[in-house]
């Protein structure tokens, strides 16, 4: 490692190169067109900041500094490598350092280009995940790595097979303006997936999962503040930080989970609450129906409840069947079906549940335990006890089967 | 770039076509055609004669063998290709969907290597 002088200590480095690295990465993009060429020049880019910072001090616009470096390292080894000809696009190659962003026309910001083709669909979705954590969050391969369980060869693997398949299927930089409806889908949902990875796993490396949260918060907010008016942006965006502003009391001190019913409300965070709120509410108010946003608005419905049973229902309910009409998934129908008992009581409940398939969207695990839980509100108690054993049984998590078992064992009243 | 969309139908919903669709759709591969060429993409393509024709060649050792049928046994059947020459994947894919058995079976986009 590098010794680091304390003016730019090593956390302020990292940080700067983490932040800076979709910026210059679409830049660099922009003018070479080559993912490999321009991540390997910001990499030696930021080898050059490690030595020289310290030295000289952070520079006024370190992404200036980063990106004026990365061209250079660019240039060199274009052609060292001789193969400046085909690499080069129209644009000549400047050596001038460049202030700030140079101007342009385009439709798009290269930032957002970049997060598009981290998410074309003809990535597998790892590939996209990894692709997006690594070029736009700027995480480490092995911090990638650690966030997903997998070792860091097999990461990096995966890493070099999705670029590959960019380089070799000539996957473009630029997008016509009728691709994006689509890319944005992928987008949110990419992000929607590393934040779900971080927070549904919360048995094993709890702080190393709520890293992952953090990230797609990150990558949320960098996508609002360049799709301002896109509504499932803003939407995804909110959904996350109501999931998030329950973080510290959704796992308990043994590291047990907390359903949303017994979490000590007081414990949730008022400020992502409130951030949330104003995304929610400009979201609701303009713009077509989507479903982060629908999703995002149940989830402020339970943000602003007292207590579990003081919830507005009703209004759950209201928002779950408008959810279904734009996306008629299984975890929405299963969200539905607990509405569906709040408000009409639990036998409705379990005929709402019996009219769904159970095993449809990876969620049987879920279906079984709603079921076992309404049965023993209505009294079947011993066909409940057998929900519970299915359900344990298709716990996708150790922390998902210990809180059914002491569910299971509970005492009735 | 140079990418081969190679046509997999669905022989299921291709059966139960009425008279009339069949000729609507070979109406609109016709038109699909057209416009390859009209817009320069258009760099060879065909239709494949049934699979019932298809032979699968494997030399092993040295010694050759011919099986009757397709590489493998899939419910959809290679029944055609286009090879387009476009400027990236996006085009690509965009040209696939309008391929009209896209609807029922799929259209598989592969760029082709140059050598």
């Amino acid at each position: 490692m590098v010794d680091v002088s304390a003016s730019v200590d090593v956390a302020l480095a990292e940080a700067v190169f983490r932040q800076e690295s979709s910026t210059v990465l679409g830049a660099l993009m922009r003018q070479y067109g080559d993912l490999d060429l321009a991540e390997d020049g910001y990499q030696e880019a930021c080898l050059d900041a490690w030595q020289q910072w310290p030295r000289s001090g952070l520079p006024d616009n370190p992404g200036a500094w980063l990106l004026t470096v990365a061209r250079r390292r660019v240039v060199d080894r274009v052609r060292r490598e001789g193969r400046r000809a085909e690499r080069e696009r129209a644009a000549p190659i400047s050596m001038e350092p460049v202030e700030g962003a140079p101007p342009r026309d385009d439709f798009l910001d290269d930032q957002l280009l970049l997060l598009f083709m981290c998410c074309h669909p003809a990535l597998s979705e790892e590939s996209r995940i990894a692709l997006t954590l690594r070029s736009v969050a700027g995480l480490t391969t092995a911090e990638i790595a650690r966030g997903f369980l997998v070792p860091e060869p097999t990461m990096a693997q995966r890493l070099v097979r999705a670029k590959r398949k960019i380089a070799a299927t000539k996957i473009p930089f630029d997008i016509s303006v009728r691709e994006v409806p689509d890319r944005m889908a992928s987008v949110c949902h990419v992000i929607y997936l590393v934040f779900n990875e971080g927070y549904a796993s919360s048995d094993a490396d709890v702080f190393l999962r709520t890293e992952l949260c953090d990230e797609a918060i990150v990558l949320a907010r960098l996508l609002v503040r360049l799709m301002p008016e896109d509504v499932d942006a803003s939407g995804l965006l909110a959904l996350m930080l109501f999931h998030d502003s329950r973080r510290m009391s959704r796992v308990g001190a043994q590291g047990e989970l907390i359903t949303l019913e017994e979490q000590d409300r007081g414990r949730w965070d008022q400020a992502t609450i409130a951030e949330a709120d104003q995304l929610v509410t400009s979201a609701l108010t303009s713009g077509p129906l989507g479903s982060y946003k629908l999703q995002a608005a149940i989830a402020a419905v339970h943000a602003h409840a007292t207590t579990y049973e003081a919830t507005d229902w009703a209004e759950i309910l209201v928002l779950y069947d408008l959810l279904l009409t734009v996306d008629d998934s299984p975890a929405a129908r299963l969200g539905r079906v607990v509405a569906v008992s709040m408000v009409h009581g639990s036998q409705a409940g379990v005929d709402a549940l019996d009219a769904l398939d159970p095993d449809t969207g990876g969620l049987a695990y879920r279906w079984h335990a709603v079921r076992a839980q309404l049965l023993e509100q209505v009294g079947q108690t011993n066909e409940a006890a057998a929900e519970y054993r299915e359900a344990i049984a298709l716990a996708q998590s150790t922390a998902e089967a210990d809180f059914l078992r002491r569910r299971a064992h509970r005492p009735t009243t | 770039m140079r990418y081969l969309l190679l046509i997999a139908s669905n022989p299921e919903a291709n059966g139960t076509m009425t008279e009339a669709q069949q000729i609507q759709m070979h109406a609109e591969y016709t038109e699909f055609t057209d416009k390859l060429v009209a817009s320069g993409e258009m760099v060879d393509g065909a239709p494949l004669a049934g699979i019932e024709t298809a032979t699968t060649v494997r030399v092993r050792n040295g010694k050759r063998t011919s099986t009757d049928g397709p590489f493998a046994e899939t419910k959809e059947v290679l029944a055609g290709y286009y090879l387009v020459e476009v400027p990236d994947l996006d085009r690509a894919i965009e040209l696939a969907a309008m391929i009209p058995d896209a609807r029922t079976g799929g259209v598989e986009v592969r760029p082709v290597v140059s050598m």
